[in-house]
């Protein structure tokens, strides 16, 4: 069968459904990153081992769904039961026969594996009322954790490819493009750059060859929002891509994976051969002159291949570097044509854009950025997972409600954003609107997604000398301020973290990031002092005890500390000295511990093996 | 053709032009150490950086690499205000850390009023200072057999995994070029060492000097048709002729010419 009008999609949609409500229940075993890392695959094997045995009124294997990413991963491996919305956590294969007993083939819910309060111990069934969920609203990841995630029939079933058809057989590609600028789509990506206008700068420009490409890189250490989106819905960056073809009149799109990332170029493959199939995708799409081609490019493994220019030479075959861009790639991009640029997410808001209307989209988010953004949120939050919230949600909610606080109650102290060259926020920032503007206003950046929430037990110095470490070993070196510079300042960090640095230095550093963000050459020497100087802005005395008073009062630089066990609350349980490689710590059961400070390594294992928060640093 | 103002003189230049092109002509002496007639711009020394602006910018400036940036009707460009000067004297300092000992970072870097590094050299320093042109010139003559390999601040230019180069050919267009003398090779009687390869070099019936190696005569036959015995006189109006027909960037005889 092949799709060629508005009507033959609705009639199989229908088909679809029909067959779908057949399925009483259905069991959603979450194989998305996180669920995927603590053994997802072995669940749902297990789920349809044991139904293939038993026969249930309403269910079958069909029941059994893998889904993307269902968000809460720090509750990993997650299944869900649908339509009762019941989500349980931390599933083991020897759970899978109870859940089958009472939750597929029964209606009772096992109170053990849902999610429970931690202040209240209160167990709460359904997934919407947690928290953690409450406050999200999914666009761009609506069908994570909803439908197979290699299965175009499931795709179509919720709603899939209804924009694509839309807009190539009932919208001229201007108003694609009008759609899509009046509702403001921000890439993504990081730099927040109008999409509508980027595809209508390109669309402008006179050539015969035009390309859309969709960057999957994801560089970001810890972030994996497009992996979960490409791996769990792929379908949706592939009809986002097509809307954008057809808008700009590109026959060829690529899309550029990260290395790491060898499933989602399965499923993106997958899922291209799906819709080839049905005529969405190839030539003559939906029986118009309209054809695109769909090509996957692995990434080469660097962090700087994402930048725009070195992923485009990257595509073509050459070393990913990256060129100066006084001449945009929207006019002389990809093998020098003009080229559009997305995020994956940015493609997967597309669909949503166009059935629904830009009006629907700018009613959700604030003011000049609209929709929602996806963030993984990780670090010292209690709950850690892939998150979408309405843009203009401020960072206490997010940190505080959907991430239920900081673990173990401690003292928040800093949240870094926009990936390695983003910027840390501080207390006073917590109540700031999360959105591309205020971001940047105050010296951290949207970035792609990353979130990481840093406790008191983090030291900003140290934070700083990390991000540094890792750009400095990313930067491509072809030009001079970032490779040398970020150098420089990383030295620089790592004298302060070592209690070796001046009071003037901090001065220089200021005036050596200025050169290195002015002077360097794409943008990731342009924001690569930001780990230091948003750091410095919030944290300067921070900095200053560690060059003046050689302190660190997180207990994290080395030179600067010293671990002692607190006599009086150590119970003698001999935790520490088991964990201590170095043997420096001494005593008896029941006595007070005692370190010795000459063989101390100051690694932290005692600290973190101590359940009576014995040993202080100082 | 389009006219812009360069430090408050209105010239006028081709369009597509960079505006490093334009500035030079007018003869003021900006640096710029990645520049090299034979190749492409590269924008990685940076030290070419200029103030731009127009009078239709409500008084934002941009600062951008001269060797890239293609001329533009109205731009107003300021090649040594405070700001642009500031900057290059930062980079130079960079510069100095990683290249204390070379004499061309050190003229510069005079210029700019800087003697030494404020920040620690690296340990072990060369001469290189990773401006490419040797790796771009190579690739211009069709070899590539030498190209920058690693990342950030272990990137340096090499053959591949160090060996000897199986496509170099000897035509030492990348010492030639290498405006720091970094890239070295040693000629002895008919014989050529350069990156640890060994060359025959084609020795003049005439007069018995040595001209240019057997692999780019071999080439040079092939690839821009040029009769064989060509290279077996040593003859300036030969010379010339082969310059033009191989784009200038090499020369014939490097022991005669060069250096
Ligand atoms: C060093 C560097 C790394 C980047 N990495 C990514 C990345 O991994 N993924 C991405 O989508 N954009 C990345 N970007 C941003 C891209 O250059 C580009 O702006 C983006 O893909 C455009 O798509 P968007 O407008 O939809 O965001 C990076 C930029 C820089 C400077
Ligand atoms: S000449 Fe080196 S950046 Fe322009």
């Amino acid at each position: 069968m092949r799709i060629e009008s508005e009507k033959q999609l609705r009639d199989y949609r229908k088909k679809l459904i029909e067959a779908d409500k057949k399925l009483v229940k259905k069991i959603m075993v979450c194989h998305g990153p996180g669920c995927l890392a603590s053994g997802a695959e072995k669940i749902s094997a297990e789920f349809e081992k044991q139904l293939k045995k038993k026969r249930i009124k309403g269910v079958s294997i069909e029941s059994v769904k893998k889904t993307g990413c269902h968000s809460f991963c720090e509750k990993s491996p997650l299944v869900a039961i649908e339509p009762a919305q019941v989500l349980y956590t931390r599933v083991q294969i020897r759970d899978v026969a109870e859940i089958i007993e009472k939750s597929v083939k029964g209606d009772d819910v096992i109170e053990r594996l849902v999610y429970h309060d931690p202040k209240t111990d209160e167990a709460i069934e359904k997934y919407p009322d947690i928290p953690f969920y409450k406050h999200q609203t999914r666009i761009a990841l609506r069908n994570l954790g909803k439908i197979n995630a290699c299965d175009i029939d499931d795709y179509i079933r919720v709603g899939g490819y209804d924009a694509a058809v839309k807009a190539v057989l009932h919208m001229t590609p201007d108003e694609v493009i009008d759609e899509v600028k009046k509702a403001n789509l921000r890439g993504r990506g990081g730099g927040g750059f109008p999409a509508g206008r980027k595809w209508e700068s390109c669309r402008k420009i006179e050539a015969d060859v035009r390309y859309v490409v969709c960057n999957g890189d994801e560089g970001d250490p810890g972030a994996f929002m497009d992996r979960a989106i490409m791996e769990g819905d792929p379908h949706t960056v592939l009809e986002g891509m097509i809307i954008a073809a057809y808008a700009i009149g590109a026959k060829d799109g690529y899309i550029y994976v990260r290395e790491e990332y060898p499933l989602a170029v399965i499923n993106l493959q997958k899922a291209i051969e799906q819709a080839e199939a049905i005529g969405l995708l190839g030539d003559n799409i939906m029986g118009t002159s309209f054809s695109l081609r769909i090509h996957i490019n692995r990434g080469a493994g660097a962090f700087v291949c994402g930048e725009s220019s070195a992923l485009m030479m990257s595509v073509a075959g050459h070393v990913g570097e990256p060129r100066a861009k006084y001449i945009r790639s929207v006019q002389k991009g990809l093998y020098d044509q003009p080229t559009v640029l997305n995020n994956v997410e940015t493609y997967s808001n597309v669909p949503m854009i166009i059935s629904n209307g830009a009006d629907w989209f700018t009613s959700i988010g604030a003011p000049k950025n609209s929709g929602t953004k996806a963030f993984s949120l990780v670090g010292k939050v209690r709950h850690t997972g892939l998150i979408e919230v309405p843009m203009g949600t401020t960072l206490r909610t997010i940190i505080y409600d959907i991430g239920g606080g900081i673990q173990k109650d401690r003292q928040f102290k800093a949240v870094q954003t926009g990936g390695p060259s983003g910027g840390c926020l501080a207390e006073q920032h917590l109540d700031l609107s999360v959105d591309f503007d205020t971001l940047t206003a105050h010296g951290s950046m949207m970035g792609s997604g990353g979130m990481i929430v840093m406790d008191e037990r983090t030291c900003m110095v140290d934070v700083a000398k990390y991000f540094l470490s890792f750009l400095v070993s990313e930067s491509c070196g072809k030009c001079i301020p970032c490779r040398e510079g970020l150098y420089q300042l990383y030295k620089l960090a790592i004298a302060i973290s070592e209690g070796r640095g001046k009071e003037e230095d901090i001065a220089r550093m200021e005036r050596l990031s200025d050169h290195v963000v002015v002077g360097s050459l794409c943008g990731l020497g342009k924001s690569g002092p930001n780990p230091f100087l948003s750091t410095v802005a919030n944290f300067r005395d921070e900095y200053l005890a560690h060059i003046v008073d050689h302190k660190c009062s997180a207990g994290v630089c080395k030179e600067l500390i010293k671990f002692e066990v607190i006599t009086e609350k150590c119970d003698g349980c001999m935790a520490c000295i088991s964990a201590c490689a170095v043997n420096a710590i001494t005593g008896k059961k029941k006595q007070p511990h005692i370190i010795n400070q000459e063989l101390c390594t100051k690694c932290g294992a005692c600290v973190a093996a101590c359940n009576r928060d014995a040993i202080a640093v100082f | 053709m389009v006219s812009l103002t360069i430090n408050g003189k209105v010239v006028r230049a081709e369009e597509g032009e960079y505006l490093l092109a334009v500035i030079r002509r007018m003869g003021i002496d900006v640096p710029a150490l990645c520049q090299h007639e034979a190749v492409e711009p590269y924008g990685g020394c940076r030290l070419c950086m200029v103030e731009i602006t127009k009078d239709s910018w409500d008084g934002w400036k941009k600062y951008v690499t001269s060797c890239l940036y293609p001329v533009e009707q109205d731009l107003i460009v300021t090649t040594h205000s405070d700001k642009v000067n500031d900057l290059r004297r930062g980079i130079l300092d960079l510069f100095l850390a990683r290249n204390p000992e070379t004499p061309l970072i050190q003229k510069l870097a005079a210029d700019y009023g800087l003697t030494r590094t404020s920040y620690e050299a690296i340990p072990e320093p060369n001469d290189c200072i990773l401006c490419s042109i040797c790796t771009r010139v190579c690739d211009a003559m069709g070899f590539s057999a030498i190209s920058m390999v690693n990342r950030g601040h272990g990137k340096e230019v090499a053959p591949p995994l160090h060996q000897a180069p199986p496509d170099c050919v000897g035509c030492l267009a990348c010492a030639q070029a290498c405006p720091t003398n970094y890239i070295t090779y040693e000629d002895v009687g008919n014989r050529r060492t350069i990156w640890n390869k060994q060359f025959e070099l084609l020795v003049c019936d005439k007069t018995g000097r040595p001209t240019i190696t057997k692999e780019f005569a071999d080439y040079l036959i092939k690839n821009r048709e040029i009769p064989e015995d060509y290279f077996r006189i040593d003859d300036a109006s030969h010379r010339e002729e082969l310059a033009d027909k191989m784009g200038r960037i090499t020369r014939w005889s490097v022991t005669e010419e060069a250096k």
